[in-house]
């Protein structure tokens, strides 16, 4: 089912869909920019409609809604683990169909590898319910297409919000289920909205991006010859290790675990964990010394191989979803998709020279 | 407090003794009960100081006469460990685990085998070295190689010495070397020479008879470096890669598939290791 609502109806709709969720989705924060006076967009709770960025990409991913950045484990209180409540509120969260995939890879990781499924992602990705935020050209940095993320399942979402000049096309995935939902829409469309047919499938996303390019093959060259050719040493210079792209990535899952005395006599403490990403210096040290991929340009190849390459070996789909916001991000200019096709090139490269030989 | 389901969260165990390895190796005796795999680890920590990996050094399962027993070697080395250096028997220490694969003991069966440890590698080989010495494996032979820097870092003084002694006569021999000979203090009268010097000594003594390289298995557990050449020189030496078994060790933070942190391309070294066959192992390409 599908309703076009005017700007005041959806508002109106989405006042009704507060009534049953907290909703977050991308948001302008006044200020908060990494220059002074720039403003940044990011998820945050969202009061109103018109609090809703459609026409920018947001900074960071909405994977911070489901995946905080610091995270309390337990409370040790005189060596007594205590784990902290969290509000149980269900959650609507925005996003664009490329982020809806990324929630995807994060359930992939913390709910289905290894026998062990991850409580407190768990139980706060019990709480979310989407909403799709239609994506009609996409950005200057996106690829969705050629990831295949451009177009959601309908049993992957509940709304999906298409905006246009009038107002808001609210498209009804096959996962909405819950009656205040139906009740919601029916109030909405009963006044003076316009009911659609249901049979259309929302193009939510563009069918071709403004980049195109073929993923890499992997298929006649071992890896090994990947890794050692001197491409990678570029990125050893270019590249800070700031960590930006894994920050600001949806699909990056990566922690580590933190433990802090709360109290004077050592009674209280916290163990929590924060975001970690593999750029960043100490990702792989061990005590003693100890460490792996110490040059930026081995971190370069790792991320991009995890991302298109052994994440696929082992769960049979990319990690990579295509939102662009890594090369959005990178302060040196990085170019992810540049990246992916160099790996490209020197496969055609790698091969070539092997059939000469 | 929901806990049934929550992989995280650690208990309290008490530590029965401390023995002093080294200056800064100590192996911790933990009250614990559960089922054990050599080669395994589990998730050590003190609230407020931090987690980490550490190795079963050794284990046995609760009898009428003790509970069930797991020894740790610890290197004192950072933050958690130093803390954990501070505490004394009676003391609790956290754990949640055991995680990881193990030495598949079974693998060993009939076979020649070989181990080769270097330092702390010794610690978590140690329980299926017992395994040898005392038979609880029937091998064809067993030629065990522990290398140390120097005689004051060798680790399980006590009990290398008794099963030297328990495996004379038998198709068991354990050889005791250190990188160099030193001005230490502490007295060698074992070998000397890093454990690859060892290996072309290896095949072939009336003793133990004649290792058929085919039929061999081989353990190597070590630093980085050490079970590079360790490993070559056993291929060299005629051993199948196939048949040569290392174990890994990484940082990790959860140990159990989420943090990344030990991940080498597509593989968990937390949950597909620590302990990898050889030819698994020489694909995973940091």
């Amino acid at each position: 089912m599908a309703i076009a609502l005017t700007h005041p109806e959806f508002d109106l709709f989405f006042q009704d869909l507060k009534q049953s969720y907290r909703i977050f989705g991308p948001m302008r924060k006044k200020g908060k920019g990494a220059m002074s006076d720039t403003d940044v967009i990011d998820y945050g709770p969202i009061s109103s409609a018109n609090d809703i960025v459609w026409l920018e990409k947001s900074f960071f991913s909405p994977k911070v809604v489901v995946n905080p950045i610091r995270e309390t484990l337990f409370h040790f209180v005189n060596q007594r683990a205590v784990v902290p409540e969290i509000d149980v509120q269900p959650i609507l969260l925005l996003l664009r169909p490329c982020d809806l995939a990324g929630i995807d890879r994060l359930d992939t990781i913390f709910l289905q590898n290894g026998e062990i499924s991850d409580f407190y992602y768990e139980r706060r990705r019990a709480l979310v319910k989407f909403a799709i935020m239609g994506c009609e050209t996409g950005f200057d940095s996106c690829f969705c297409a050629v990831m295949g993320t451009n177009k959601p399942n309908r049993d992957a979402y509940d709304y999906a919000f298409m905006p246009s000049t009038k107002g808001v096309e609210v498209h009804f995935g096959t996962s909405t289920s819950t009656s205040t939902s139906t009740d919601a829409s029916t109030d909405a469309s009963t006044d003076a909205s316009t009911r659609l047919t249901d049979d259309i499938e929302p193009a939510l996303a563009p069918e071709h991006n403004r980049l195109a390019f073929e993923l890499p093959d992997f298929s006649h060259v071992t890896i090994e010859q990947i890794f050692s050719h001197p491409m990678w040493l570029e990125y050893s210079r270019r590249c800070i290790a700031c960590g930006r792209c894994n920050t600001s990535c949806v699909t990056c899952s990566c922690f580590t675990m933190q433990d802090i005395y709360t109290d004077d006599n050592k009674q209280l403490a916290q163990r929590r964990r924060r975001w970690a990403g593999c750029h960043i210096d100490g990702f792989t040290n061990m005590a003693g010394g100890h460490s792996f991929r110490t040059k930026n340009g081995e971190r370069m190849r790792f991320k991009i191989m995890h991302k298109l390459y052994d994440f696929h070996r082992r769960f049979g789909k990319h990690m990579c979803v295509g939102c662009g916001r890594c090369t959005d991000v990178c302060p040196e200019y990085i170019s992810f998709t540049n990246t992916i096709k160099k790996v490209s090139e020197i496969i055609v490269e790698v091969t070539t020279h092997a059939n000469r030989q | 407090m929901q806990i049934d389901n929550n992989p995280y969260l650690a208990l309290p165990y008490k530590i029965l003794s401390i023995q002093r390895e080294t200056e800064i190796d100590w192996t911790f005796t933990i009250a614990f009960d559960a089922p054990l795999v050599g080669g395994q680890f589990m998730q050590l920590s003190i609230p407020g100081v931090g987690e980490a990996p550490i190795s079963i050094s050794d284990f046995s399962p609760a009898s009428d006469k003790s509970p069930g027993l797991l020894h740790m070697t610890i290197r004192k080395v950072g933050r958690l460990t130093d803390s954990i250096f501070e505490l004394v028997p009676g003391d609790m220490l956290f754990m949640r685990g055991p995680y990881g694969n193990g030495f598949d003991v079974s693998l060993l069966k009939d076979k020649h085998v070989t181990i080769i440890t270097g330092g702390t590698g010794t610690a978590p080989v140690k329980s299926v070295i017992r395994s040898m010495v005392y038979g609880s494996v029937p091998t064809l032979s067993a030629r065990i190689v522990c290398g140390f820097k120097s005689p004051s870092d060798v680790l399980y003084k006590e009990n290398l010495s008794l099963w030297q002694q328990e495996s004379l006569g038998t198709k068991t021999n354990i050889l005791l070397t250190i990188d160099r000979a030193t001005e230490d203090d502490t007295p060698w009268s074992g070998e000397v020479g890093l454990v690859t010097s060892h290996i072309p000594s290896l095949g072939d003594t009336e003793q133990y008879g004649h290792i058929d390289p085919l039929n061999a298995m081989a353990i190597v557990v070590g630093p980085p470096m050490m079970m590079k050449f360790t490993t070559l020189g056993l291929i060299k030496a005629g051993y199948l890669p196939e048949n040569i078994i290392v174990s890994f060790e990484r940082n990790m933070s959860c140990a159990i598939g989420k943090c990344g942190h030990c991940k080498i391309d597509e593989t968990y070294v937390c949950l597909e290791g620590p302990v990898f066959n050889y030819v698994q192992a020489a694909k995973l390409l940091d």
